[in-house]
């Protein structure tokens, strides 16, 4: 079970989270012509990495905020969490 | 004579508790403090079971987690459970065992015939022959696997024990209290650091209950109690005897298994039988030790040959000789320890050294006491069916190749020793990248991946003074980085003797002519041959052999076996162990039984159980209640003998005729609040919302982003900035994620609020064509007239000095209205309304009712919304906004979603106007059609329609727009129905939608 910071509440267990998956992922503004293509890539389409991924989960049983997590999917380390609207240098 | 292989003193036994117990049905006399084992072995009983594959007689093999055989079942206090290890079941007044595995009995069975045919068993045998002839499975292989084969019966009662989970956190866990837990344990609790030690077996100490060491003059086991002692006295230490840590998971969190009453004839009151530790570990310490390892010869799995380490166990603990005419077999100094134990308790033992002229302190003391011993000499193979009675021995040449002329001699037990494995399992599955220790042979901890150090015998290093050393440093280490304390520990004087080196050699050759079974993994009954075979046809990664011949893949998880087999591949191949590389080691390091995974979380208490404030209400007015989410809600309520049937239909009837109220406290509420949260809705669902007034209320679905419906439900402008949202019941906890969502990581510039206020407010239904008369009973105060509160209006009022809300909005399809007041005042509410309603003939009405007039009525629900389908599919589109953008838009003119054809929800009324339609069945053109019968759709919903007196169903069908009036089938396999079937629109009854106006 992973440890994550939770940038609001600190260390917590992980069955208090839940996965957003990809936080890079931006939604198409709202009415703006977009080609299937770009709303494909948007609601379908992720990649799939081995390695550093910057993910969304939701502090579900505790503060309900969104946060950023940066985990590697292979070994589960956890690099840094923000805040969901924190600017990542 | 009982206990005829007990000796007259000695062990760590309570002699003056005598316990009885049973084993296969006859009564044994053991002492507190034996294990079944130990007990078993005093009585002489050396047979306790079969081998899996070709039911070969089992004995002992080990004394504790490593035990490959001695698996029984065990009765306890009414209850049974399977395949327990009797090398670790603590004896207890009146236990009772039986073996496993055999059939009829474990001295006659029948399965010992594989043991014949065993050439026919090879590696892959059940891959390759139960293949085929196919009809073969079914009649012959199966039945007799099933019954020859497996190990023990699981109970089919209901588990009454209570098992619990407990979450811990610490500074330093550490697995073992050897020699190197103690040591660091004490290092680390000296410097205040939270300190948790656990420790399998119910004596602390490992190796230094049976090794002949002295620490600062006191010998071992002396050392260790002092210790234990006093750290069971320190704040911030957590001792744990019978807890064995078996699983290391991400970020240090680590599964530990504490068996709290397992040695008791019965759990005590308020105590559970076993415990589950989740603990999250600072730095973890893993002194788990080593196994001793098997040398392989012929017939090694006859009872009577087992670990020499495991002999000395039985002679020091127990005060039990597993022999009285002992041979020990050794390629290293640890068998001569045993064997001196054994004259010094009166034995006389004979040692083969397979080393040609090995030096040390402890072979001189072995030939000082006389002890006889034969150099370059091995077992070829074991003599005896059901208990060794001698042995082929023969002399080997230097380069093990060849064997001498092969001498028979007397013995009733042989000791193996083949050197230690270290105990990495742990280690291994943190993510430690293990390596091979040329050494000793054995893979040891590498780089940590995690905060984890593995020290003393589980990571090579065996002598006590450079374990005790390392140990007491690494605890010193870690805690300092903790606490920042360095109490500083004198080390204590260490004497032990020095061993020679070990031979590298752990498999006798087959003598010339002979072709005896030499067994890598006992459990699964794995031979040389098998893997010899596996590595002929081609197998070649070991994860392969080892699956192929299943080598290591029984309950012991191949704890004596895996660096045998491992050596025989690369002995095969030609290639050093560390090229071959181990299998990998994964969680649990021995078996946990079922009920401490699952905990208390059982029967009721497996979810939490949701109750409306009106819940007592219903239970006296005999509502049968249904579970809805973690909601209980009430089915229907009980009049007489009344079925489901009958009630719910009498309930919808009322209904419609009259008035009926409806606990619908469980649906989703959401407060919304905020300047922009009118643009949030127009966002989220598909129809516009800039426009609602103030005290109105609008009906919205709102999509995924994939242009799937996720809910829907009605929201209601309270003031200005202010909107009280519902949901449905299920999907409540999944919309608010869903606007929190959209409101923190989208749309963060839009400024709104989002809170549940589902358990804030007491909600009941009130429909039927009486309910405005009723409603001016309950606020005779306001104007709740059809002008004064129209369809989708809402006021603001109160209930005989109770704030209440009013919503004229309806699900029934009547005239109809729900009232919500603050939780507290639910029951006052509920008890108000069925007190003025007796003039209008009011009747609660249960989720059976509802659903009857909702589906008569085609208004859709979670049978409809269920993530399949689109707004047009439940005939929602009228709703969808062109004006403007929101969630899951511009998915909807994706080519399936606006093909011409596309699937529709309809009605379905049976032609015979009978036969109840079965929901989840399927709707076919033909019903004699050969299969695969195309289905064109399901039906979501049924009910009784009580406006017609029939059966009516929903359901979503292909082209459903066209299929109006066509006579189709429904076909329920599941329930052998066949179903001739009209299609009609869904909107059963009152399809212009007067009465919800009226
Ligand atoms: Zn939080």
């Amino acid at each position: 079970m992973l440890h994550i910071k939770c940038p609001y509440c600190g260390m917590r267990s992980q069955n208090e989270f839940s996965y957003g998956g990809d936080a890079s992922v931006k939604r198409p503004e709202l009415n703006k012509e977009i080609s299937d293509e770009e709303w494909d890539n948007f609601v379908y389409n992720r990649k799939s990495p081995r390695g550093k991924h910057l993910e969304l989960w939701q502090h579900l049983s505790g503060c309900r905020q969104w946060i950023k997590v940066e985990r590697d999917t292979a070994t589960h380390e956890i690099f840094n969490t923000y805040k969901a609207d924190e600017e990542i240098s | 004579m009982t206990q005829i292989f007990r000796l007259e003193n000695g062990g760590l036994i309570n002699r003056d508790k005598k316990l009885s117990f049973k084993f296969n049905g006859k009564t044994y006399y053991g002492y507190e403090g034996d294990t079944l084992a130990s007990a078993l072995i005093a009585n002489g009983v050396h047979l306790v079971g079969r081998s899996f594959k070709y039911h070969r007689p089992r004995g002992f093999f080990g004394a504790g987690v490593d035990e490959p055989y001695a698996i029984v079942q065990l009765y306890r206090n009414n209850e049974t459970e399977p395949n327990i290890k009797a090398t670790e079941q603590e004896l207890f007044e009146g236990l009772e065992a039986k073996s496993v595995n055999c059939w009829p009995s474990v001295n006659f069975d029948i399965g010992a015939i594989n043991n014949f045919l065993k050439i026919f068993l090879p590696a892959g045998f059940y891959y390759k022959t139960f293949m085929w002839p196919k009809s073969f499975w079914y009649r012959i292989y199966e039945p007799f696997i099933r019954k020859a084969a497996g190990l023990g019966v699981a109970s089919t009662k209901h588990d009454k024990e209570r098992y619990e989970h407990k979450y811990e956190y610490c500074d330093l866990l550490i697995a073992g209290s050897g020699p190197s837990g103690l040591a660091s344990a004490y290092a680390a609790a000296k410097n205040g650091a939270r300190v948790i030690l656990a420790e399998d077996k119910p004596r602390f100490g490992g190796s230094l209950l049976t090794s002949d060491v002295n620490i600062g003059n006191q010998s071992g086991k002396d050392w260790a109690n002092g210790i234990i002692a006093e750290l069971k006295e320190m704040p911030n230490v957590v001792v744990k005897n019978r807890s064995q840590v078996f699983g290391y998971y991400d970020h240090n969190m680590l599964v530990m298994s504490e068996k709290v009453s397992d040695h008791l004839p019965k759990t005590k009151k308020h105590h559970p039988k076993q415990r589950l530790w989740y603990i999250r570990a600072k730095e973890v310490l893993i002194s788990s030790g080593s196994i001793e390892r098997p040398i392989v010869f012929g017939n090694n799995d006859t009872p009577g040959v087992m670990l020499s380490s495991a002999a000395k166990e039985y002679l020091k603990v127990y005060g039990v000789l597993v022999g009285k005419n002992p041979l020990v077999f050794t390629n290293n100094d640890s068998g001569y320890e045993t064997a001196i134990e054994f004259k010094k308790n009166g034995i006389n033992p004979i040692i083969l050294d397979s080393r040609v002229n090995p030096q040390s302190e402890i072979i001189d003391e072995a030939i000082n006491l006389g002890i006889k011993i034969k150099f370059s000499y091995v077992v070829v193979a074991a003599q005896g069916y059901k208990k060794v009675r001698s042995a082929d021995i023969a002399k080997i040449s230097d380069n093990k190749k060849q064997l001498g002329t092969i001498e028979n001699i007397k013995c009733d037990c042989i000791c193996v020793s083949g050197f230690w494995t270290p105990t990495i399992h742990l280690a291994s599955q943190s993510g430690n990248k293990t390596k091979f220790k040329e050494e000793i042979d054995a893979f040891v901890p590498g780089t940590s991946k995690q905060n984890e150090t593995t020290l003393g015998a589980a990571n090579g290093i065996f002598t006590l003074e450079e374990t005790l050393k390392s140990s007491f440093t690494a605890g010193q280490d870690l805690s300092k980085k903790i606490t920042n304390k360095d109490n500083k520990i004198s080390f204590p004087n260490v004497v032990e003797k020095i061993s020679s080196q070990h031979d590298k050699f752990w498999c006798v050759p087959l003598p010339k002519g002979k072709n005896y079974k030499r067994f890598l993994d006992f459990q699964n009954d794995v031979a040389v041959s098998d893997i010899e075979i596996a590595l002929k046809e081609g197998y070649r990664s070991i994860e392969h052999v080892k699956r192929y011949t299943t080598l290591g893949m029984a309950t012991d998880q191949g704890k004596t076996s895996n660096l045998n087999g491992l050596q025989l591949v690369s002995d095969i191949e030609n290639k050093v162990v560390p090229a071959v590389g181990h299998t990998t080691f994964r969680p649990p390091y021995t078996p946990i039984s079922i009920g401490a995974i699952v905990g208390r979380e059982v029967g009721k208490h497996s979810k939490p159980t949701r109750k409306s404030p009106m819940h007592s209400w219903h239970e006296k007015n005999n509502a049968v209640f249904v579970d809805a989410g973690v909601w209980l809600r009430p089915r229907y309520y009980k009049q007489g003998n009344e079925n489901l049937f009958e009630a719910s239909k009498r309930e919808a009837k009322n209904v419609r005729t009259n008035v009926g109220v409806c606990d619908v406290t469980t649906l989703g509420k959401i407060d919304i609040k905020g300047p922009d949260a009118a643009e949030l809705l127009n966002r989220v669902y598909t129809n516009a919302w800039l426009k609602l007034p103030v005290g109105k209320a609008r009906y919205g679905v709102m999509l995924r982003e994939d242009g799937i419906v996720m809910d829907d439900g009605t929201t209601t402008r309270i003031s200005e900035n202010h909107y009280h949202m519902t949901t449905t019941t299920a999907q409540a906890a999944n919309v608010l994620s869903h606007l929190e969502y959209y409101l923190q990581v989208v749309w963060p510039e839009l400024n709104v609020n989002v809170v549940s206020t589902t358990e804030q407010w007491a909600g009941a239904a009130i429909a039927g064509p009486k309910s405005r008369k009723l409603l001016k009973k309950l606020f005779p105060n306001n104007d709740v007239s059809n002008e004064g509160l129209p369809f989708m209006g809402y006021k603001e009022s109160e209930l005989f000095g109770v704030k209440a809300r009013i919503f004229r909005i309806s699900f029934s399809g009547e005239l109809a209205y729900e009232v919500n007041v603050e939780s507290d005042n639910g029951q006052f509410m509920w008890e108000k309304i069925i007190e003025l309603g007796q003039e209008f003939q009011v009747q609660p009405y249960g989720t059976e009712a509802l659903s009857t007039l909702r589906i008569e009525m085609g208004h859709v629900a979670g049978s409809e919304l269920d993530g399949r389908t689109i707004s047009y599919d439940t005939s929602l589109e009228g709703l969808i906004s062109k004006k403007k953008d929101f969630i899951g838009k511009r998915s909807l003119n994706r080519e399936a979603f606006t093909s011409g054809d596309r699937q529709k929800i309809v009605g379905v009324v049976p032609l015979d106007k009978k036969t109840s339609i079965p929901e989840g069945s399927h709707l076919v053109r033909d019903a004699k059609a050969p299969l695969p019968n195309k289905k064109l759709g399901h039906i979501s919903a049924s009910c009784w329609s009580v406006e017609y007196d029939n059966p009516f169903s929903l359901a979503i069908l292909k082209d459903g727009k066209n299929m109006i009036g066509e006579k189709l089938f429904v076909m329920s396999p599941l329930k052998n129905k066949v179903i001739p079937v009209e299609i009609v629109s869904s909107h059963y009854v009152d399809p212009k939608g007067e009465r919800v106006r009226s």
